[in-house]
Protein backbone atom coordinates (compact mmCIF):
# COMPACT_ATOMS: atom_id res chain seq x y z
CA UNK A 1 0.00 0.00 0.00
CA UNK A 2 1.60 3.24 -0.89
CA UNK A 3 1.66 5.96 2.15
CA UNK A 4 -0.43 8.30 0.57
CA UNK A 5 -3.09 5.63 0.38
CA UNK A 6 -2.37 4.59 4.01
CA UNK A 7 -2.14 8.34 4.74
CA UNK A 8 -5.97 8.87 3.32
CA UNK A 9 -7.40 5.61 5.31
CA UNK A 10 -5.55 6.66 8.63
CA UNK A 11 -7.42 10.54 8.14
CA UNK A 12 -10.72 9.05 7.73
CA UNK A 13 -10.23 6.39 10.73
CA UNK A 14 -8.87 9.31 12.96
CA UNK A 15 -11.60 11.56 12.07
CA UNK A 16 -14.86 9.20 12.12
CA UNK A 17 -13.76 7.39 15.34
CA UNK A 18 -12.90 10.78 17.29
CA UNK A 19 -16.11 12.22 16.53
CA UNK A 20 -18.68 8.98 17.53
CA UNK A 21 -16.27 7.83 20.36
CA UNK A 22 -17.63 9.54 23.03
CA UNK A 23 -21.86 8.66 21.67
CA UNK A 24 -20.23 5.38 21.62
CA UNK A 25 -18.69 5.01 24.57
CA UNK A 26 -21.80 6.20 25.97
CA UNK A 27 -23.96 3.62 24.09
CA UNK A 28 -21.30 0.84 24.83
CA UNK A 29 -22.03 1.90 28.73
CA UNK A 30 -25.68 2.10 28.78
CA UNK A 31 -26.49 -0.71 26.64
CA UNK A 32 -24.10 -3.43 29.65
CA UNK A 33 -27.07 -3.67 31.73
CA UNK A 34 -29.09 -3.64 29.50
CA UNK A 35 -27.77 -6.22 28.01
CA UNK A 36 -29.01 -7.87 31.66
CA UNK A 37 -32.24 -6.22 32.25
CA UNK A 38 -34.17 -9.03 33.10
CA UNK A 39 -31.85 -10.23 35.66
CA UNK A 40 -31.15 -6.91 36.94
CA UNK A 41 -34.88 -6.62 37.63
CA UNK A 42 -35.02 -9.81 39.59
CA UNK A 43 -31.77 -8.78 41.54
CA UNK A 44 -34.01 -5.70 42.47
CA UNK A 45 -37.08 -7.04 43.14
CA UNK A 46 -38.70 -4.95 40.00
CA UNK A 47 -39.78 -8.44 37.97
CA UNK A 48 -43.48 -8.79 38.29
CA UNK A 49 -44.76 -11.82 40.63
CA UNK A 50 -47.46 -13.23 39.47
CA UNK A 51 -49.62 -15.36 42.38
CA UNK A 52 -49.20 -19.47 42.51
CA UNK A 53 -52.78 -20.85 41.27
CA UNK A 54 -54.05 -23.89 40.33
CA UNK A 55 -52.83 -24.81 36.42
CA UNK A 56 -56.55 -24.85 35.24
CA UNK A 57 -57.34 -21.91 36.47
CA UNK A 58 -59.51 -19.77 33.87
CA UNK A 59 -58.43 -17.20 32.34
CA UNK A 60 -60.53 -13.76 32.12
CA UNK A 61 -61.48 -12.84 28.77
CA UNK A 62 -59.34 -10.18 27.09
CA UNK A 63 -63.03 -7.28 27.46
CA UNK A 64 -62.62 -8.25 31.30
CA UNK A 65 -58.85 -7.65 31.38
CA UNK A 66 -59.39 -4.79 29.64
CA UNK A 67 -62.15 -3.44 32.42
CA UNK A 68 -59.85 -4.33 34.95
CA UNK A 69 -57.14 -2.27 33.48
CA UNK A 70 -59.15 1.05 33.49
CA UNK A 71 -60.49 0.04 36.80
CA UNK A 72 -56.23 0.46 37.81
CA UNK A 73 -55.98 3.29 35.96
CA UNK A 74 -59.21 5.24 35.92
CA UNK A 75 -58.85 7.86 33.41
CA UNK A 76 -56.24 6.37 31.22
CA UNK A 77 -57.14 4.41 28.29
CA UNK A 78 -55.52 0.83 27.00
CA UNK A 79 -53.21 1.56 24.07
CA UNK A 80 -51.91 -2.04 23.88
CA UNK A 81 -51.69 -5.63 25.49
CA UNK A 82 -48.83 -7.38 24.98
CA UNK A 83 -47.33 -11.22 25.49
CA UNK A 84 -44.19 -12.99 27.45
CA UNK A 85 -43.26 -16.57 26.72
CA UNK A 86 -41.83 -16.20 30.05
CA UNK A 87 -44.74 -15.40 32.11
CA UNK A 88 -47.52 -17.32 30.48
CA UNK A 89 -50.18 -16.30 33.26
CA UNK A 90 -49.78 -12.41 32.74
CA UNK A 91 -49.60 -9.84 30.61
CA UNK A 92 -48.98 -6.60 29.75
CA UNK A 93 -50.61 -3.77 29.62
CA UNK A 94 -49.43 -0.08 28.46
CA UNK A 95 -52.15 2.56 29.00
CA UNK A 96 -52.08 6.52 28.83
CA UNK A 97 -54.16 9.88 28.61
CA UNK A 98 -54.79 9.47 25.24
CA UNK A 99 -54.35 6.17 22.60
CA UNK A 100 -51.94 7.78 20.78
CA UNK A 101 -50.45 9.59 23.19
CA UNK A 102 -46.30 10.21 23.39
CA UNK A 103 -44.97 6.29 24.43
CA UNK A 104 -42.41 7.58 26.18
CA UNK A 105 -45.93 8.97 28.81
CA UNK A 106 -47.12 5.27 28.49
CA UNK A 107 -47.43 3.54 31.79
CA UNK A 108 -46.57 -0.30 31.46
CA UNK A 109 -47.64 -2.82 34.26
CA UNK A 110 -48.80 -6.31 33.96
CA UNK A 111 -51.95 -7.65 34.75
CA UNK A 112 -52.71 -10.95 36.01
CA UNK A 113 -54.62 -13.04 33.32
CA UNK A 114 -57.06 -15.42 35.78
CA UNK A 115 -57.90 -12.12 38.35
CA UNK A 116 -57.33 -9.47 36.48
CA UNK A 117 -55.25 -8.11 39.23
CA UNK A 118 -52.08 -5.36 38.33
CA UNK A 119 -48.78 -5.99 38.85
CA UNK A 120 -46.39 -3.38 38.99
CA UNK A 121 -43.38 -2.90 36.91
CA UNK A 122 -41.66 -0.32 38.01
CA UNK A 123 -38.13 -0.62 35.68
CA UNK A 124 -40.68 -0.07 32.86
CA UNK A 125 -41.96 3.33 34.12
CA UNK A 126 -38.96 4.62 35.48
CA UNK A 127 -35.57 4.29 37.43
CA UNK A 128 -32.21 3.48 36.67
CA UNK A 129 -32.85 1.02 33.95
CA UNK A 130 -35.08 3.45 32.28
CA UNK A 131 -32.45 6.29 32.64
CA UNK A 132 -29.95 3.68 31.01
CA UNK A 133 -32.57 2.73 27.88
CA UNK A 134 -33.46 7.21 27.22
CA UNK A 135 -29.61 7.50 27.18
CA UNK A 136 -28.75 4.83 25.21
CA UNK A 137 -32.06 4.98 22.60
CA UNK A 138 -32.61 8.89 22.02
CA UNK A 139 -30.70 10.95 24.92
CA UNK A 140 -34.02 12.34 26.12
CA UNK A 141 -34.04 14.49 22.88
CA UNK A 142 -36.24 12.30 20.87
CA UNK A 143 -36.16 11.99 17.40
CA UNK A 144 -33.59 14.41 16.79
CA UNK A 145 -31.35 12.36 19.34
CA UNK A 146 -31.97 8.80 17.99
CA UNK A 147 -31.20 10.59 14.33
CA UNK A 148 -27.95 11.48 16.11
CA UNK A 149 -26.99 8.69 17.16
CA UNK A 150 -28.00 6.88 13.47
CA UNK A 151 -25.45 9.17 12.92
CA UNK A 152 -22.73 8.13 15.01
CA UNK A 153 -23.40 4.74 14.29
CA UNK A 154 -22.64 5.19 10.54
CA UNK A 155 -19.71 6.96 11.60
CA UNK A 156 -19.09 3.72 13.69
CA UNK A 157 -18.83 1.46 10.60
CA UNK A 158 -17.06 3.77 9.24
CA UNK A 159 -14.29 3.67 11.85
CA UNK A 160 -14.27 -0.10 11.42
CA UNK A 161 -14.20 -0.34 7.69
CA UNK A 162 -11.13 2.10 7.56
CA UNK A 163 -9.58 -0.04 10.69
CA UNK A 164 -9.31 -3.25 8.60
CA UNK A 165 -7.67 -0.99 5.60
CA UNK A 166 -5.16 0.24 8.09
CA UNK A 167 -4.36 -3.49 9.76
CA UNK A 168 -2.97 -4.53 6.65
CA UNK A 169 0.53 -2.18 6.83
CA UNK A 170 0.33 -2.22 10.57
CA UNK A 171 0.12 -6.26 10.63
CA UNK A 172 2.50 -6.35 7.27
CA UNK A 173 5.54 -7.53 9.76
CA UNK A 174 3.74 -9.19 12.72
CA UNK A 175 2.14 -12.44 12.67
CA UNK A 176 -1.40 -12.78 13.87
CA UNK A 177 -2.63 -11.87 17.50
CA UNK A 178 1.50 -10.07 18.19
CA UNK A 179 1.45 -8.95 21.53
CA UNK A 180 5.13 -7.31 21.76
CA UNK A 181 5.96 -7.52 25.41
CA UNK A 182 9.47 -5.67 25.80
CA UNK A 183 8.37 -2.79 24.01
CA UNK A 184 6.52 1.01 24.90
CA UNK A 185 3.26 1.30 26.56
CA UNK A 186 1.98 2.19 22.95
CA UNK A 187 3.22 -0.14 20.88
CA UNK A 188 1.12 -2.87 23.68
CA UNK A 189 -1.73 -0.88 23.12
CA UNK A 190 -1.80 -0.40 19.09
CA UNK A 191 -1.37 -4.35 19.19
CA UNK A 192 -3.89 -4.61 22.04
CA UNK A 193 -5.93 -2.30 19.56
CA UNK A 194 -5.23 -4.23 16.49
CA UNK A 195 -6.05 -7.57 17.41
CA UNK A 196 -9.26 -7.40 19.46
CA UNK A 197 -10.23 -4.58 16.92
CA UNK A 198 -10.61 -7.52 14.27
CA UNK A 199 -11.61 -10.31 15.90
CA UNK A 200 -14.75 -8.73 17.31
CA UNK A 201 -14.89 -6.50 13.72
CA UNK A 202 -18.23 -8.94 12.75
CA UNK A 203 -19.83 -8.50 16.22
CA UNK A 204 -18.94 -4.59 16.48
CA UNK A 205 -20.35 -4.51 12.92
CA UNK A 206 -23.60 -6.52 13.39
CA UNK A 207 -24.65 -4.22 16.55
CA UNK A 208 -23.79 -1.05 14.96
CA UNK A 209 -25.50 -1.63 12.07
CA UNK A 210 -28.86 -2.63 13.78
CA UNK A 211 -28.47 -0.44 16.26
CA UNK A 212 -28.56 1.86 13.60
CA UNK A 213 -31.72 0.33 11.77
CA UNK A 214 -33.33 0.42 15.25
CA UNK A 215 -32.61 4.04 15.81
CA UNK A 216 -34.37 4.80 12.60
CA UNK A 217 -37.57 2.67 14.13
CA UNK A 218 -39.89 5.71 13.98
CA UNK A 219 -39.45 6.30 10.41
CA UNK A 220 -39.80 2.52 9.53
CA UNK A 221 -43.39 2.37 11.23
CA UNK A 222 -44.76 6.20 9.83
CA UNK A 223 -43.25 4.62 6.31
CA UNK A 224 -45.33 1.28 7.47
CA UNK A 225 -48.17 3.60 8.29
CA UNK A 226 -48.28 5.44 4.77
CA UNK A 227 -47.59 2.90 3.05
CA UNK A 228 -49.06 -0.70 3.82
CA UNK A 229 -51.97 0.07 6.56
CA UNK A 230 -52.71 3.27 4.36
CA UNK A 231 -53.84 1.29 1.51
CA UNK A 232 -56.05 -0.87 4.29
CA UNK A 233 -57.62 1.89 6.10
CA UNK A 234 -58.28 4.11 3.09
CA UNK A 235 -62.18 3.30 2.58
CA UNK A 236 -62.40 4.22 6.43
CA UNK A 237 -61.14 7.77 5.28
CA UNK A 238 -64.56 9.22 5.38
CA UNK A 239 -66.20 7.50 8.53
CA UNK A 240 -67.64 8.95 11.33
CA UNK A 241 -65.16 8.73 14.27
CA UNK A 242 -65.29 5.59 16.70
CA UNK A 243 -68.37 5.93 19.07
CA UNK A 244 -69.33 2.42 19.78
CA UNK A 245 -66.10 0.23 20.14
CA UNK A 246 -66.90 -3.73 20.14
CA UNK A 247 -65.65 -5.38 23.23
CA UNK A 248 -61.98 -6.87 22.91
CA UNK A 249 -62.98 -10.45 24.19
CA UNK A 250 -62.80 -12.21 20.70
CA UNK A 251 -59.98 -11.14 19.22
CA UNK A 252 -57.60 -13.14 20.10
CA UNK A 253 -59.45 -16.17 18.66
CA UNK A 254 -60.49 -14.15 15.24
CA UNK A 255 -56.70 -13.83 14.83
CA UNK A 256 -55.44 -17.20 15.06
CA UNK A 257 -58.75 -18.01 12.73
CA UNK A 258 -57.36 -15.50 9.91
CA UNK A 259 -53.70 -16.43 10.31
CA UNK A 260 -53.72 -19.73 11.26
CA UNK A 261 -50.41 -21.76 13.18
CA UNK A 262 -49.64 -18.20 14.70
CA UNK A 263 -48.87 -16.80 18.59
CA UNK A 264 -50.17 -13.29 19.68
CA UNK A 265 -47.23 -10.91 20.56
CA UNK A 266 -49.57 -8.01 20.96
CA UNK A 267 -52.98 -6.06 20.17
CA UNK A 268 -52.64 -2.27 19.13
CA UNK A 269 -55.96 -0.59 20.74
CA UNK A 270 -58.09 1.85 18.21
CA UNK A 271 -55.98 5.13 17.64
CA UNK A 272 -52.36 3.90 18.44
CA UNK A 273 -49.71 4.15 15.97
CA UNK A 274 -49.75 0.50 15.32
CA UNK A 275 -53.48 0.71 14.38
CA UNK A 276 -56.07 2.89 12.96
CA UNK A 277 -59.13 4.95 14.25
CA UNK A 278 -61.68 2.67 13.51
CA UNK A 279 -59.45 -1.00 13.87
CA UNK A 280 -57.99 -2.93 16.38
CA UNK A 281 -54.85 -4.61 15.00
CA UNK A 282 -53.55 -7.90 16.59
CA UNK A 283 -49.94 -8.53 15.88
CA UNK A 284 -49.46 -12.27 15.40
CA UNK A 285 -46.03 -13.92 15.40
CA UNK A 286 -44.49 -17.04 13.74
CA UNK A 287 -44.50 -20.36 15.54
CA UNK A 288 -40.68 -20.89 14.30
CA UNK A 289 -37.94 -19.59 15.84
CA UNK A 290 -37.23 -17.69 12.67
CA UNK A 291 -40.23 -16.33 12.08
CA UNK A 292 -41.25 -15.81 15.79
CA UNK A 293 -39.17 -12.49 15.43
CA UNK A 294 -41.90 -11.60 12.55
CA UNK A 295 -44.85 -9.79 12.63
CA UNK A 296 -48.40 -10.14 10.73
CA UNK A 297 -50.86 -7.57 11.51
CA UNK A 298 -54.36 -8.45 11.37
CA UNK A 299 -56.91 -6.01 10.89
CA UNK A 300 -59.99 -6.17 12.95
CA UNK A 301 -63.03 -3.42 12.63
CA UNK A 302 -63.50 -2.30 16.32
CA UNK A 303 -67.43 -1.76 15.33
CA UNK A 304 -68.01 -4.99 14.08
CA UNK A 305 -65.02 -6.93 14.92
CA UNK A 306 -64.73 -8.24 10.63
CA UNK A 307 -61.45 -9.02 9.83
CA UNK A 308 -60.62 -6.00 7.45
CA UNK A 309 -57.11 -7.24 6.54
CA UNK A 310 -54.35 -8.88 6.75
CA UNK A 311 -51.88 -5.98 7.08
CA UNK A 312 -48.68 -7.00 4.89
CA UNK A 313 -45.08 -6.53 6.15
CA UNK A 314 -43.15 -5.01 3.75
CA UNK A 315 -39.26 -5.76 3.21
CA UNK A 316 -37.79 -2.62 5.74
CA UNK A 317 -40.64 -3.85 8.58
CA UNK A 318 -39.07 -7.56 8.62
CA UNK A 319 -35.27 -5.96 8.35
CA UNK A 320 -36.25 -3.81 11.59
CA UNK A 321 -37.92 -6.78 13.13
CA UNK A 322 -35.01 -9.30 12.72
CA UNK A 323 -32.25 -6.76 13.27
CA UNK A 324 -34.04 -6.32 16.89
CA UNK A 325 -32.68 -9.72 18.80
CA UNK A 326 -29.15 -9.45 16.67
CA UNK A 327 -28.80 -6.21 18.11
CA UNK A 328 -30.34 -7.05 21.83
CA UNK A 329 -28.61 -10.01 22.36
CA UNK A 330 -31.69 -12.15 24.11
CA UNK A 331 -31.89 -14.72 20.97
CA UNK A 332 -29.02 -17.64 22.52
CA UNK A 333 -29.62 -18.03 26.23
CA UNK A 334 -27.08 -16.91 29.04
CA UNK A 335 -24.13 -17.95 27.94
CA UNK A 336 -25.18 -15.79 24.75
CA UNK A 337 -25.65 -12.72 27.17
CA UNK A 338 -22.23 -13.11 28.86
CA UNK A 339 -20.58 -12.80 25.19
CA UNK A 340 -22.57 -10.09 24.38
CA UNK A 341 -21.53 -8.36 27.94
CA UNK A 342 -17.70 -9.57 27.30
CA UNK A 343 -17.97 -7.96 23.43
CA UNK A 344 -19.62 -4.96 24.59
CA UNK A 345 -16.67 -4.27 27.11
CA UNK A 346 -13.97 -5.62 24.67
CA UNK A 347 -15.52 -2.87 22.26
CA UNK A 348 -14.93 -0.25 25.06
CA UNK A 349 -11.17 -0.89 25.45
CA UNK A 350 -11.14 -0.73 21.18
CA UNK A 351 -12.96 2.95 21.57
CA UNK A 352 -10.74 3.21 24.54
CA UNK A 353 -6.74 2.42 23.49
CA UNK A 354 -8.21 4.10 20.18
CA UNK A 355 -8.63 7.50 21.72
CA UNK A 356 -5.23 6.98 23.80
CA UNK A 357 -3.45 6.10 20.63
CA UNK A 358 -4.05 9.49 18.93
CA UNK A 359 -3.30 11.70 21.88
CA UNK A 360 0.02 9.69 22.48
CA UNK A 361 0.88 10.17 18.78
CA UNK A 362 -0.23 13.68 18.89
CA UNK A 363 2.10 14.59 21.77
CA UNK A 364 4.56 13.01 20.45
CA UNK A 365 4.82 14.71 17.06
CA UNK A 366 2.21 16.84 15.12
CA UNK A 367 3.38 16.03 11.91
CA UNK A 368 4.26 12.07 12.30
CA UNK A 369 4.30 10.37 8.70
CA UNK A 370 1.94 7.89 8.66
CA UNK A 371 4.29 5.64 6.45
CA UNK A 372 7.24 6.17 8.57
CA UNK A 373 5.53 4.92 11.92
CA UNK A 374 4.56 1.76 10.15
CA UNK A 375 7.75 1.07 9.15
CA UNK A 376 9.61 1.70 12.49
CA UNK A 377 6.98 -0.72 13.74
CA UNK B 1 -5.49 -21.46 -4.85
CA UNK B 2 -4.54 -19.27 -7.77
CA UNK B 3 -6.27 -16.22 -5.59
CA UNK B 4 -3.87 -17.89 -2.60
CA UNK B 5 -0.86 -17.27 -4.49
CA UNK B 6 -1.28 -13.93 -6.13
CA UNK B 7 -1.54 -12.45 -2.78
CA UNK B 8 0.01 -14.44 -0.39
CA UNK B 9 0.77 -11.13 1.92
CA UNK B 10 -2.80 -10.53 1.76
CA UNK B 11 -3.99 -14.32 3.21
CA UNK B 12 -1.14 -14.11 5.79
CA UNK B 13 -2.31 -11.32 7.08
CA UNK B 14 -6.40 -11.50 6.37
CA UNK B 15 -6.89 -15.25 6.48
CA UNK B 16 -6.94 -15.87 10.36
CA UNK B 17 -9.39 -12.68 11.01
CA UNK B 18 -11.75 -13.36 7.81
CA UNK B 19 -12.26 -16.73 9.62
CA UNK B 20 -13.08 -15.88 12.56
CA UNK B 21 -14.82 -12.90 10.94
CA UNK B 22 -17.44 -15.70 9.04
CA UNK B 23 -17.79 -17.81 12.24
CA UNK B 24 -18.89 -14.74 14.02
CA UNK B 25 -21.40 -14.14 11.61
CA UNK B 26 -22.58 -17.69 10.95
CA UNK B 27 -22.88 -18.33 15.02
CA UNK B 28 -24.89 -15.07 14.89
CA UNK B 29 -26.98 -16.02 12.25
CA UNK B 30 -27.71 -19.47 13.58
CA UNK B 31 -29.19 -18.80 17.32
CA UNK B 32 -31.80 -17.00 15.05
CA UNK B 33 -32.85 -20.64 13.38
CA UNK B 34 -33.15 -22.76 16.47
CA UNK B 35 -32.46 -23.54 20.50
CA UNK B 36 -29.54 -26.18 21.43
CA UNK B 37 -27.23 -26.98 18.81
CA UNK B 38 -28.11 -23.69 17.20
CA UNK B 39 -27.28 -21.98 20.08
CA UNK B 40 -23.63 -23.52 20.78
CA UNK B 41 -22.49 -22.28 17.39
CA UNK B 42 -23.10 -18.63 17.99
CA UNK B 43 -21.38 -19.64 21.65
CA UNK B 44 -18.41 -20.73 19.58
CA UNK B 45 -18.75 -17.87 16.99
CA UNK B 46 -18.67 -14.82 19.98
CA UNK B 47 -16.32 -17.13 22.08
CA UNK B 48 -13.17 -17.36 19.94
CA UNK B 49 -13.20 -13.56 19.39
CA UNK B 50 -13.85 -13.11 23.63
CA UNK B 51 -11.07 -16.03 24.05
CA UNK B 52 -8.51 -14.52 21.90
CA UNK B 53 -8.80 -10.74 22.89
CA UNK B 54 -8.96 -12.06 26.80
CA UNK B 55 -5.53 -13.51 26.01
CA UNK B 56 -4.11 -10.70 23.99
CA UNK B 57 -5.02 -8.79 27.32
CA UNK B 58 -2.96 -10.96 29.21
CA UNK B 59 0.47 -10.92 28.02
CA UNK B 60 2.42 -9.52 30.65
CA UNK B 61 5.12 -7.41 30.02
CA UNK B 62 8.76 -9.10 30.45
CA UNK B 63 11.46 -6.99 31.92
Amino acid sequence: MKSQTIRRWSFIHTWSSLICTLFLLMLAITGLPLVFHHEIDHLLGDAPQIREMPADTPRMDLQQLVKAAEAHRPGEVVQYFGWDEDEPNGMYAFMGKTAGGDPNDTHTFMLDSRTGEAVETPSANGGFMMVMLRLHVDMYAGLPGKLLLAFMGLLFVLAIISGVVLYAPFMRRLDFATVRPNKSTRVRWLDLHNLIGVVTLTWAFVVGLTGVLNACADLVIAQWRNDALAAMVAPYQNAPPLTDRAPATRLLEIAKQTVPGTEPSFIAFPGTRFSSEHHYAVFMKGSTHLTSHLLTPVLIDASDLKVTAIVNSPWYLDALLLSQPLHFGDYGGMPMKILWGILDVLTIIVLGSGLYLWWVRRRAAATVNVGEAVQAT
Amino acid sequence: MTRHKKHPVFWKTFGKPTCIALLTAAGLFAALLGDGAWDVLSWIGMGIPAWLSIKGLLVRRRA
